[in-house]
């Protein structure tokens, strides 16, 4: 009864072209805000804010960045953590060749370096499509990995081979490194996923979003309206690979506090792209739906049996995990290849009708 | 309203061209895949206004002929003149910029985009704010969507499709789809559209239906049009002029009076005793 769309009329093309056309969706959005924004800080605990509040939103930001690729330009790529890793690497050499930068300013520049590497990794998908890009693509996952490992430069000659973040301030206020309190990290990272968000959200609504869209659905024609090929795809492995760049630097700087190269290995690549999926390609709200499942199904094993009094070891937590979410993928894969994105739009249409059938 | 969104209309552009004078002019194409000639030294021209049909068998090289005219396919001989300007080899997206729009006879619609989405990306060769103002969204971004979205309206409007506007294309029926793929092209403001087959798989009401956009668009916006058919009745009522191809070579070329009546494509058509 509340989801009416009855009444609402519109009477100009910017109403029409506004961000939420009903009424309802944009009370809901207000609604989830206020949660993130006041609610959550106010009553999370450490805990939550380290293992669900922070990675959440850093997993849905990187799985952001891979769905405007994948899930809007179509092209497939298995690359992902590389990526993150350039834009963590990049952050991390920033920061210390200019100890006194701005953080903000960092992870934003970070972004540009990936954005290149994304590009040069993109190029081949010029002239091949599906599998095969997805292949190129984890020649990029290989070969930068290895780069992170070989080349000392990138994590200033330590003798552990991890980069290692060291307390940095900004405004007077620690955001990273051990000192750093955890709430502080969150409106950092929250701050950060809000802006790119709503950018990433307007870029895909407009006209850069349908070129993306009409070379995903059927790139000859996508040619024959006028859509250079060329600039449609690597504008997406560049705006693709920025986010993810800076997914991978706040993943460092704000969340973990120390990476070692093979943090960037295949199994991140995956991580992100299962998000993705389930989330739902070709949707931001479903990046946001599938992160929170993902990083929460270990969190939910681990902590509700114990809580009913069921204790079980923390091993078979982690096989529990990936059998569920094995699981989950080949369901979604089947049932619903749109993922939870479409689970939710099937939801409210059924709402807006209820309670009649249509 | 700046200037900018004042500029846009949904007609054919003023390319300096008078009714009836030369728009397109094709010398001595030849086309061949290896061993196989598709086309076969063809020459015809196309007028500013008027419908130009290119008919013939199956495999006669209709569908190559249009492949070429929008640089799909490069000639290994013979030239294309369009608007005064020569050229051979181009890509298609640079004949979409130099006023070249069309459909095809299997519908090339973006599946997972609405109506609306599928006619406005054929409005992207017209729009121009970069990524910055694209992510920024208030302001010239949206002010150039608005003042786009208007034209689009007007061509759903035309096309009497306001129903199905949000309606992704991968659901509607065949007739209508074919109508989108219309729509897509004519935002693309041609001066020449090329239609592959518009009426194929279509029942007869549907068929009038598109006999009527297309003689409304040809008469109403002055949009030239170049189109391939294989119903001969719709050929002989709408088309100006026609020329014939058959095994990649040109046969007749005229008034659909005179082809009609001519020897050589009745023979093409029916076949003839050995």
């Amino acid at each position: 009864m509340l989801y009416r769309t009855a009444g609402q009329f519109k009477t100009s093309y910017v109403a029409d072209h506004a961000l939420f056309p009903v009424r309802q969706d944009a009370w809901l959005l207000a609604f989830i805000l206020l949660l993130a924004f006041v609610v959550f800080p106010m009553t999370a605990s450490e805990f939550a804010f380290r293992a669900l509040l922070i990675p959440v939103l850093i997993y849905a930001l990187a799985a952001l960045g891979l769905n405007i690729l994948t899930g809007y330009a179509g092209q497939l790529s298995l690359g992902t953590a590389a990526f993150m890793g350039v834009g963590a690497y990049a952050c991390y050499k920033m920061t210390t060749i200019f100890p006194g930068m701005n953080l903000l300013l960092a992870i934003g520049l970070s972004g540009f370096f990936s954005a290149a590497v994304g590009v040069a990794f993109g190029l081949p998908s010029l002239r091949i499509k599906g599998f095969y890009l997805a292949i190129a693509t984890l020649a990029a996952q290989f070969f930068l990995v290895w780069l992170f490992e070989k080349w000392a430069w990138l994590y200033n000659y330590n003798a552990s081979g991890a980069i290692q973040v060291t307390n940095i301030q900004m405004l007077g206020i620690t955001v990273a490194g051990p000192q750093a309190s955890a709430m502080v990290q969150y409106y950092f990272v929250l701050g950060v996923v809000c802006l790119v968000t709503v950018f990433a959200i307007n870029i895909t609504r407009g006209r850069i979003g349908r070129m993306w869209k009409a070379v995903r659905d059927m790139d000859i024609a996508a040619e024959l309206v006028g859509i250079n090929l060329m600039k449609a795809k690597l504008s997406a492995f560049a705006v693709s690979s920025y986010i993810v760049g800076i997914a991978g630097a706040l993943f460092v700087f704000l969340w973990r506090g120390a990476a070692e190269p093979v943090l960037f290995d295949i199994p991140l690549s995956f991580r992100v792209l299962f998000i993705a999926i389930i989330g739902g390609l070709g949707s931001i709200l479903g990046n946001y739906l599938g992160a929170i499942l993902i990083v929460a199904l270990p969190v939910i094993i681990s902590t509700l049996p114990a809580a009913l009094g069921l204790p079980i070891p923390s091993a078979m937590v982690e096989h529990l995990n990936t059998m569920i979410i094995g699981a989950l993928i080949i369901a979604f894969l089947i049932i619903e290849p749109h993922g939870l994105a479409r689970f939710w739009a099937i939801i409210r249409e059924k709402l807006i009708i209820w309670p009649f059938p249509h | 309203m700046n200037a900018h969104s004042d500029a846009v209309a949904a007609v054919a552009p003023d390319d300096g061209i008078a009714p009836g004078e030369l728009l397109m002019d094709v010398r001595n194409v030849s086309l061949r895949f290896g061993g196989v000639k598709a086309i076969t030294d063809i020459s015809f021209d196309v007028r500013k206004g008027e419908i130009r049909a290119i008919i013939g068998p199956n495999g006669a090289g209709k569908t190559s002929m249009l492949n070429v005219i929008n640089g799909f396919y490069t000639p290994q001989e013979g030239t294309i003149t369009f608007r005064g300007k020569q050229r051979r080899a181009m890509k298609p997206h640079h004949a979409v910029r130099q006023g070249i729009a069309r459909t095809f006879q299997n519908v090339a619609l973006f599946k997972g985009m609405s109506t609306l989405d599928n006619i406005m990306a054929g409005r992207s060769v017209l729009m121009k704010r970069n990524l910055f103002w694209q992510m920024l969204w208030h302001g010239p971004a949206l002010r150039e969507e608005i003042a786009h979205r208007r034209v689009v309206e007007e061509i759903i409007d035309f096309l009497e499709i306001q129903h199905i506007r949000r309606t992704p294309v991968g659901k509607l029926p065949y007739g209508l789809q074919k109508r989108v793929e219309l729509g897509r092209a004519l935002a693309m403001e041609p001066s020449l559209l090329l239609l592959d087959e518009p009426m194929a798989g279509m029942n007869l009401e549907e068929k009038e239906d598109m006999s009527r956009f297309i003689i409304e668009v040809n008469r109403q916006r002055g949009t030239t049009i170049a189109l391939i058919e294989h119903d001969m009745g719709v050929v002989m009522d709408l088309s100006d002029r026609v020329v014939v191809l058959d095994y990649g070579k040109k046969i007749a070329d005229g008034p659909p009076d005179a082809v009609k009546s001519n020897q050589q494509v009745i023979d093409a058509y029916l076949g003839v005793a050995h």
